[in-house]
Parts: C-alpha cells; structure tokens; sequence
C-alpha cells in the first residue's frame, strides 16, 4: 500500500494554556511554547504504520510549515515512515484550510500514486477539522471522516465513524482519505533504530518551485478568509468556595442549583 | 501576491502599529516598523498607522458580491428528525437577514420531506427549498455536496450557516472547497459588519484560549459551521407567508462512493454529552472504577449524562466516548459537576464554557477552582454520597402523593 500521512506541527498542548494575549497591546505571546506534532496525527501515523505492518507497502510523511517543522518530520521519521516531505516556502505564508489544502493536494500529486491518505480529524491549535475533507476535494476522492476503526481489504476499505450519538459502519473503495480520532490506535514511541535513522534522513523541501502551483491559490493570497481580531475570552472567573460543614456545604448547592432552575 | 511595506521616509517609529497586528509579526527597529514573515495582509495595521506609513496592495479580487444575496441555514436531519441545532441557526440567521435587509431560507434535502416542511413553515423564515431525490435520503458526503453546489450556484446565497456537528464538520469543508469560497468552524458568535455587509464570525482557536473574529471579504457565500447550544433558538411564530421552492437535484449513482453499512447506537441514557444540559464528570480522585457508579448515580439522579477525564479513561473506568476535553468532547451543559478532577488545561478547554461549573476536590490548590463556579474542597467519597442522599430525599418530599383513587376509596 501506499499511503501518504499528512502532519502539522502545533504548540505544546501542556503549554497551550501559556499561549496568552498581552492585554495591554492585544497580542499574542508566544514565547516559551515548544511544538509538537499533532496529537491526533500521531494517530494517523501510527495507523499507517500498523498498516504497512499488515500489507506492505510504503508510508510517506508530509507537513507544510515553516522550516522548523521539520523537527515533527523527523519525529514520524523515528516512528518509522519511510519519507518525510516539508513544504515550505514564504509565498505559503498566512494559508488558511483552503489554501493549505489545495498545496497538500498538489504535492500529494506529485508524489504520485497513492492508495490511501490520513490525516488527523483536526488539529489542535485552530480546531478547524476542514484540512483533511478539503484535501479530498482537491484530488475528488472520498472521504472517511472522524474514524476510530479501519479496516482495508484488497480495494475495500471499512471503517468505523464516530457521531454524536452512534457509530456509523461505512464502506468505499480506494483511494480514499481518512481523518482518525484518538481512538483508533495507541501511537508508538520511536525506536532506538528509528531515532538513528531519523537523524541522518534527508527531507526534501519543497518550495513553490517545485510543485505546478497556482500562485494565486496559496498562501494569504489564496486565502478566502482573514483574520481581523483576536482576543482573550471573558475568563469564566474565579467563583465562590463553598466553605462550612459538609452538611451545610451540600444543603447551599442544592439551593444554588435549584435557584438557577436547572434541575 | 499581495505584497506589504513600511514606507521608510513615512514611519516614525511610533509604535502604534505594534499592538494592532493579531499575530504579533510586527517590531519597531531604528525607529522604523518591521514586518516579519507570515504576515495575512489582513490590514489591521494600516487602521492603526497614523501616518499612512503602511502600504498594502492586494490583489484587487474584482468579483461582484452584490449578486449574493440572502440568508442560508442548513436543516440538519439525522433519523429523520430536524436537529435542534437547525432551529438555533434559524434563530441567529433571522437576525442576520433583517440586519441585511435580506431574506432568511431553509435548505432541506432529503427523500421524503413533507412532515419536514410542515414543521419549517411554523418558523419565522420567508423560503424553504425542497431538494427532495431518494439519493438523499441519508446523509452522503459526495451527494449533498453536489446537491448543495448546484443549488448554490443557481441561487448565490450570501451567508450559508450550518452546524458544526460530527455531519456539519464534514459537509462544510467539502462544500466550501468545491466552491472555492470561505469556511469558518465552529463559530460562537455571528455579527454583520454594517458597511462592508461582511459576516464577522468569532470562534475560540488554541484550544478556547484566544478568540478569533474571522471575515472573507472577498468571497460568497459565506460558510460557518456553527456550534450547537450557543445561538438562542428562533420560536414557531404564526401567519407567515413562506414559498416553497422544489427542487429537483441531478445525481448520479456513480457519486454514490460511499455505503452506510450499519449505524450502531451508544448504549445509556442521554449518550449524547454535546446535547446534555447537565454532566457529571468523574476523575482519577475516585480511586477506583467501582466508585464511578457515584458519578453514574448522581447524573440519573439529576437527568444528566456521565462525563470523565482523560485519566480515568486510559485507566479504562468508562469507555472513551464520555471523555470531555482537548482530545474528547467539547461541551458546554448549564450545569458541569466535576467530581475529583485537578482541572488540566486540556480537561478544562473542553468544559470551561459550561453555564454553571462545580468543582468538588479534597485539594484546595487544584487548578479546577480557577474556573468553578462553586467550589468545594472535600473528599468525594464523603461528600458524593451525602450530597445524593440529600437530593434523594428532596425528590421524594417534593413528588406529589398520588391522588387518592377512586377504587381505593
Ligand atoms: C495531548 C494531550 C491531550 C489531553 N487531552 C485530555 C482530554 O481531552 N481530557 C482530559 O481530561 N485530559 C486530557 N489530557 C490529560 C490531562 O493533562 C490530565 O492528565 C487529566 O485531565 C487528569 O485527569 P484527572 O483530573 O482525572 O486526574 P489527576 O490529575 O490525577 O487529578 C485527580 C484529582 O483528584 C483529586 N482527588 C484525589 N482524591 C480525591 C478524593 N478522595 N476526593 C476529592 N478529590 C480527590 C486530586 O486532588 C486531584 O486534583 C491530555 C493530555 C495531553 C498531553
Ligand atoms: N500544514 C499542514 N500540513 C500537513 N497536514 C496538515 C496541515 N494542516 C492540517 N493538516 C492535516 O489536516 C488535519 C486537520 O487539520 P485542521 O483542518 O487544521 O484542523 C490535521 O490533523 C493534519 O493531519
């Protein structure tokens, strides 16, 4: 099988938190965040890995990002794909999930022939789900989204979505791509092997040279939506602790909520 | 390519455009303003610059957006029943409309919609559209997506407002892709711009750490996912006079790529933690698996729905679908009862927007109080039980005796 693994690397999740805006100019402050791979891609990787296990085959990486996301490239590298591509060039700059998708998709061409892409259901840092189905839009292939159970078979693939409320069972043919959520699998930690590999392998950069881009549909340019503001939220804020004996403490709460006519 | 400069005899190093910038890529050095890489050319900064020392060219997108007109609102079905959500988004959508001087339609696709409109047309809406076809009949990727494309393109609607549910999360991206135009998920607020008439959508971004207000300026329609149980739900109204538009899709069966096998429910009560108006969520302070069937007893005493922390799911206490947080579900009940949970940044981005937040932990530095509503720095295992009782004992005091009955005299 061929599968191709898309990546993005994203601020330390321990650290989201940290992530704050400087109240007095409205800004970001990002220092002292560390990145790490998705989550929810390392799923992704981990499925294609156990996949590969299963049918043979190959697994590339792919990440479009600055430079420096390499360094989550390099991390599948130890869990063992066997290529990594980084897209990175300035004219990619301020993307949103159209026009990240729409480069994704033209490298995704140039590798060539593939059977199956995976991606994470969404990425931790805009939350925004829309990378993956947009992806399969650009290469008009179908799409398996939030998937906690796959199975693949000669040209058939089967899976396990996950709703509101239910699980859905669904089925298509190849190739096609598929977003997964946690709980599909327990991502492994890197070899010893794999981290010495991950070491000396070269990843290609790909700039806008190198892919038959339209210049007009990346980057900011290629871009239908813009950021105009960002702010902190209202902080729910610091309530009240309820203090006194335990008694007392649970007769208040009952009043608190019935008073709120919740219950 | 849009290209941004600082005009250098302009600038003076005044600084106020620092703070203007939402991605914080501008400095000031040698008293002249520096933009750095990845930068939007969003313009925020040109707003800011009292010297008009800031020079944007973009790429004039000549399309013409007048000819977009109206208000869209998906009607989300599952089972064949209208998801409450699709009345939320008639609710915000009215609002939209009139701001617009716009009229607000009801998209309904499907194979047998009859009961379905008559239930719209009890709504304060001016259209509802038809697309009846037995390929529609359940939701599929790739046939509502062609469904909706054409009905778009024929009619130029210029807000489309769907749900951002499991279903709206996976047709948006699609939708809005194929149509090359703006998508935004998961929205919490929705306003017009009164001059440019753009859709000014806000959403929480970094895991609800910032808030983000997003416009596509020039593209229509504009799409937002919109998230469940935050608009304020539009109310039947009467003697409104609402055309109906049939419409007939073209699909082929060869778009049909994917096949629904089989739908398994969740078993339990109110499985569904997104529509929950009250959860009670149990954490590795519970000591040991046994003891969630206090959480499990509190939640039916309450009518509420079961939820846990990451911790006690990998322990294997509950199973997944009821963890709450950055890599489980995001909810936003009236009442969130958090029962021996320390409060990580990742459990609490998934619940810090309930109404009303309970916290009960026997460790008074844990962060969860940062957030409570009401805290309680107890043991649970003291507390849960008594704090059951004493509801139990209210529901009995408070249940009417049973009207004598004839037959017992
Ligand atoms: C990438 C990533 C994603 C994550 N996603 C999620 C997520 O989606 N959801 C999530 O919940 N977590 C998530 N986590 C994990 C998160 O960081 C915490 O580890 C987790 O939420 C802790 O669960 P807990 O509060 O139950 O356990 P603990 O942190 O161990 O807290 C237990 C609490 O119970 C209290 N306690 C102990 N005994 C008692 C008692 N007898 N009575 C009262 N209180 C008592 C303690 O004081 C303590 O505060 C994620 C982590 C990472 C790295
Ligand atoms: N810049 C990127 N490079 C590679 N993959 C990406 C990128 N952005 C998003 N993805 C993939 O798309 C998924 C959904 O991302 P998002 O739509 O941003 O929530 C992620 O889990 C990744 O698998």
């Amino acid at each position: 099988m061929r599968i191709i693994v898309c990546i993005k690397q994203v601020p330390d999740t321990e650290e989201l938190g940290k992530v704050k805006i400087n109240p007095a100019t409205n800004t970001l402050k990002r220092e002292g965040v560390s990145s790490i791979i998705n989550p929810f891609d390392e799923n992704a990787v981990e499925e294609a890995l156990r996949l590969r296990e299963r049918k043979g085959g190959k697994v590339t990486a792919l990440s479009m990002g600055p430079p420096q996301a390499e360094e989550a490239l390099r991390k599948t590298l130890a869990m063992g794909v066997d290529r990594a591509i980084l897209l990175s060039d300035k004219a990619f700059a301020g993307a949103d999930t159209l026009a990240t998708s729409y480069v994704l998709a033209v490298a995704i061409k140039k590798i060539g022939e593939f059977d199956l892409i995976l991606s994470g259901k969404q990425a931790i840092d805009g939350d925004t789900a829309q990378v993956g189905p947009g992806i399969a839009e650009w290469l008009s292939i179908p799409q398996l989204t939030y998937i906690r159970k796959l199975e693949v078979n000669d040209n058939k693939v089967r899976a396990e979505r996950v709703l509101e409320d239910s699980f859905e069972v669904v089925e298509t043919s190849l190739p096609c791509l598929v977003t997964v959520t946690k709980d599909i699998n327990e991502p492994r930690y890197p070899s010893l092997r794999g981290l010495l590999k991950a070491k000396k392998e070269e990843i290609p950069i790909w700039s806008c040279h190198d892919l038959s881009v339209e210049r007009k549909r990346v980057g900011a340019d290629g871009s239908p939506t813009q950021v105009i503001k960002i702010f902190t939220p209202q902080p729910p804020g610091k309530g009240e602790i309820l203090s006194g004996e335990i008694s007392e403490v649970a007769d208040r709460l009952i009043r608190e909520i019935k008073k709120r006519k919740i219950v | 390519m849009a290209k941004i400069e600082i005009l250098i005899d302009k600038c003076t190093g005044c600084k106020k455009c620092i703070p203007s910038c939402p991605f914080s890529l501008i400095t000031v050095e040698d008293k002249k303003a520096k933009i750095m890489e990845g930068c939007t050319f969003c313009g925020a900064c040109l707003e800011a610059c009292p010297l008009e020392a800031i020079l944007l060219e973009r790429e004039e997108k000549k399309i013409d957006l007048s000819s977009f007109r109206g208000v869209w609102v998906f009607a989300e079905q599952r089972d064949g029943e209208i998801m409450p959500v699709t009345y939320e988004l008639l609710g915000a959508g009215r609002g939209l409309a009139d701001e617009l001087g716009e009229s607000l339609s009801v998209i309904l696709l499907g194979s047998n919609l009859k009961e379905k409109v008559k239930e719209l047309l009890q709504y304060d809406l001016e259209k509802i559209y038809q697309v009846q076809s037995p390929f529609l009949k359940s939701y599929k990727t790739s046939l509502y997506t062609q469904a909706m494309t054409d009905l778009v393109k024929r009619e130029c609607p210029e807000i489309i407002l769907i749900g951002a549910t499991s279903l709206g999360r996976d047709f948006a991206p699609r939708l809005a892709t194929r149509l090359k135009t703006g998508l935004t998920a998961d929205c919490t607020g929705l306003e017009i711009d009164g001059e440019s008439r753009n859709l000014i959508q806000t959403r929480p971004a970094l895991g609800g750490n910032i808030m983000a207000s997003i416009i596509s300026p020039y593209h229509r329609p504009q799409i937002s996912t919109v998230r469940p149980k935050v608009m304020r739900r539009a109310k039947p109204v009467s003697g409104k006079d609402i055309e109906i538009i049939e419409i007939e899709p073209r699909l082929d069966e060869k778009d049909d790529l994917v096949s629904i096998l089989n739908i398994i429910k969740e078993e339990g009560e109110v499985a569904d933690l997104q529509e929950a108006e009250i959860i009670v969520s149990g954490g590795r302070g519970l000591g040991k698996a046994e003891n969630f069937s206090l959480i499990e007893k509190l939640a039916e005493l309450l009518g509420g729905a079961v939820g846990a922390s990451r911790a006690v799911v990998d322990a294997g206490w509950i199973p997944s679908y009821h963890q709450v947080g950055q890599t489980g579900k995001t909810v936003q009940p009236k009442l969130y009862i958090a029962c021996g949970i320390s409060g990580a940044i990742q459990h609490q981005v998934g619940m810090r927007t309930s109404d009303i937040i309970v916290a009960i932990n026997k460790d008074a530095e844990a962060p969860i109080f940062d957030i409570a509503t009401f805290g309680i720095v107890e043991d649970v295992h003291k507390f849960l039980p008594l704090f059951i009782e004493k509801l139990e004992s209210e529901k009995q005091a408070s249940t009417p005796s049973p009207l004598p009955s004839p037959l017992r005299g």
